[in-house]
């Protein structure tokens, strides 16, 4: 058992390398897909209706029990709606300028997908040497490269709004892209007193997201660094484009938004590459704040061997269904900002926040020595 | 009239950072989602119909299982929506309810036109036709639409009727000839 996590995660082997590439991209996919059931059930459960619980496949809806739970759970509703946007026509209009119109969605998604690479969940030991679970060892870099990558989903949305040579598209794309400037810089800043928290004078593997995951097995940075970790929090709603802060969609006052000419499968894919974009935010929330897969703060791990290491990748999933739900739960909280008000809190709030709190962590740092 | 001047108290500083409010609204939605939910599970749950509730418009039968319509035509001068149409007729001689003076040969309701108003209802000197509660009411073509009397009869049954009017009347008619009082 150990031997094989072993190689599928770390073998160079290229049918070991495809495989962990391929399924993590299945996980991830599956899981934007099944977090727009969540969405669903969990605004039904909100408004007090009950959510899809009528989608079953007459075959499978045959078995006893399991078919009657599959339904009630909603749980095929993710394949319908993937089906429904596969076969649609996929209409082009007229007026768009057709390559770029093409290209949105992909631009959108590929960001969310290639920041996975650098995603680490786990860790397991091996012929005692701690590795993580990640498609990339050890890799420095890892939160640059998550921020730098995947701040580019917003060319998606820009050249959506562009390309499809509309007003409204064109509002939603002009503020998403206005809202992702101003919200990465505070982001940036939150991000900063992690990192001084994390690299100690003389230590390798500053920006490594694994070092600060393990540098969290006492207690977590949201419990040593509260304000760095809601500015953060608020960046990471921010950046998803997520309520209360949707500029580019806000469909009350834009329509659709960005992706107002888009239809069928095109739109099924900016979904994806939303859904897809909040996995990557909360992630990087629960790796930099949450103590990633430690179990609870001062107790990094319960059980020895795989088991301990599956137990954590568990709570690493539990963590990440939890932080999904918290989107949706504040999505029916707050009503929307106004489009000033978005700029308003961002530069003239988060950031002098983001700025003094650096300020006083590099003081406190450099007082403590 | 006096002028009441509302005092606006500025904000704290906690209602400022909009932190606790947020938090607050947080519970309110928890709360209700931890509650059960409201939804009516439509084609397989049935809404319970309040007593009163005006529903397809029907026609009723007596306690002896005659019809109650004496073909006044009430009804239909009243409908707004001109929803009814009757041709009155005569009740035969050896029939058991000869007694009543009229009863309709035909009396058609046509429900695309029907408002569900009532005042079919309200206006019946006879008790004859009630708005009962069935509320869903659908058909393929614009004929089946149209209830006729066997269909109004079907649908309406028979209500209790403590007043027995033409009942008494004929006894009373009896009394006369029979030379009472």
């Amino acid at each position: 058992m150990e031997k094989l996590l072993h190689d599928l995660v770390l073998s160079p082997e290229w049918y070991f390398t495809a495989a962990r590439g391929l399924t993590l991209i299945l996980i991830v996919m599956t899981l934007a897909g099944y977090s727009v059931l969540l969405e669903r059930k969990a605004s039904a459960w909100i408004q007090g209706r009950i959510g899809p619980n009528r989608t079953i496949h007459p075959l499978i809806g045959w078995i006893p029990f399991v078919g009657t739970f599959l339904a009630k759970g909603g749980f095929i509703q993710p394949a319908a709606d993937g089906g429904k946007f596969l076969f649609k026509e996929d209409a082009l209009p007229g007026h768009v300028r057709k390559f770029y119109y093409v290209l949105a969605p992909i631009i959108a998604l590929a960001p969310a997908l290639a920041v996975l690479v650098m995603l680490p969940f786990g860790e397991f030991l091996y012929e005692g040497k701690r590795y993580a679970i990640s498609l990339t060892q050890g890799a420095d870099v890892g939160v640059l490269f998550m921020f730098a990558i995947s701040s580019l989903g917003v060319y998606g949305i820009a050249l959506a709004g562009w390309s499809a040579n509309s007003k409204f598209p064109f509002l939603g794309a002009v503020r998403g892209a206005a809202q992702l400037i101003s919200y990465e810089l505070a982001m940036g800043l939150s991000v900063l007193t992690v990192f001084l928290a994390t690299s100690a004078p003389g230590q390798d593997h500053g920006l490594s997201l694994v070092a600060m995951v393990n540098a969290q097995s006492g207690a977590w940075n949201i419990l040593t660094q509260p304000i760095a970790a809601l500015v953060f929090l608020i960046c990471v709603f921010a950046e998803t484009n997520r309520h209360p802060f949707d500029m580019p969609e806000s469909e009350t006052d834009l329509v659709g938004g960005f992706h107002t000419e888009y239809g069928a499968f095109k739109f099924g894919i900016f979904f994806v590459a939303e859904y897809s974009h909040m996995i990557i935010g909360s992630t990087l929330f629960i790796l930099m704040f949450l103590g990633g897969w430690h179990v609870l703060p001062w107790m990094p791990t319960v059980g020895e061997g795989w088991i301990g290491s599956l137990i954590g990748v568990a709570t690493f999933f539990f963590k990440l269904c939890f932080f999904l739900f918290f989107f949706v739960w504040v999505r029916w909280t707050l009503p929307r900002f106004r489009y000033d008000q978005v700029m308003r809190i961002g530069w003239r709030v988060l950031l002098p926040i983001a700025v003094l709190n650096l300020l006083a962590y590099f003081a406190w740092y450099a007082i403590r020595g | 009239m006096a002028i009441k001047v509302v005092e606006r108290r500025p904000l704290t500083l906690a209602e400022r950072t909009y932190l606790p409010q947020i938090l607050a609204g947080l519970k309110v939605t928890w709360d209700n989602m931890v509650r059960p939910s409201v939804t009516l599970q439509y084609p397989e749950e049935r809404p319970t119909i309040p007593k009163n509730y005006r529903g397809v418009p029907t026609l009723v039968m007596d306690p002896n299982g005659r019809e109650k319509c004496v073909s006044c035509q009430l009804c239909e001068f009243v409908c707004p929506p001109k929803a009814i149409r009757i041709t009155p007729g005569e009740i035969s001689e050896n029939a058991t309810n000869a007694h009543v003076e009229k009863a309709p040969k035909e009396f058609e309701i046509n429900m695309l036109r029907c408002i569900y108003c009532g005042l079919c209802q309200e206006v019946c000197p006879e008790e004859a036709i009630f708005l009962q509660s069935q509320y869903s009411l659908t058909g393929l073509t614009r004929e089946s639409m149209v209830n006729n009397k066997v269909k109004l009869y079907e649908l309406g049954g028979t209500l209790p009727d403590g007043h027995h009017k033409w009942d008494k009347k004929k006894e009373e008619a009896e009394k006369q000839a029979g030379g009472g009082h």
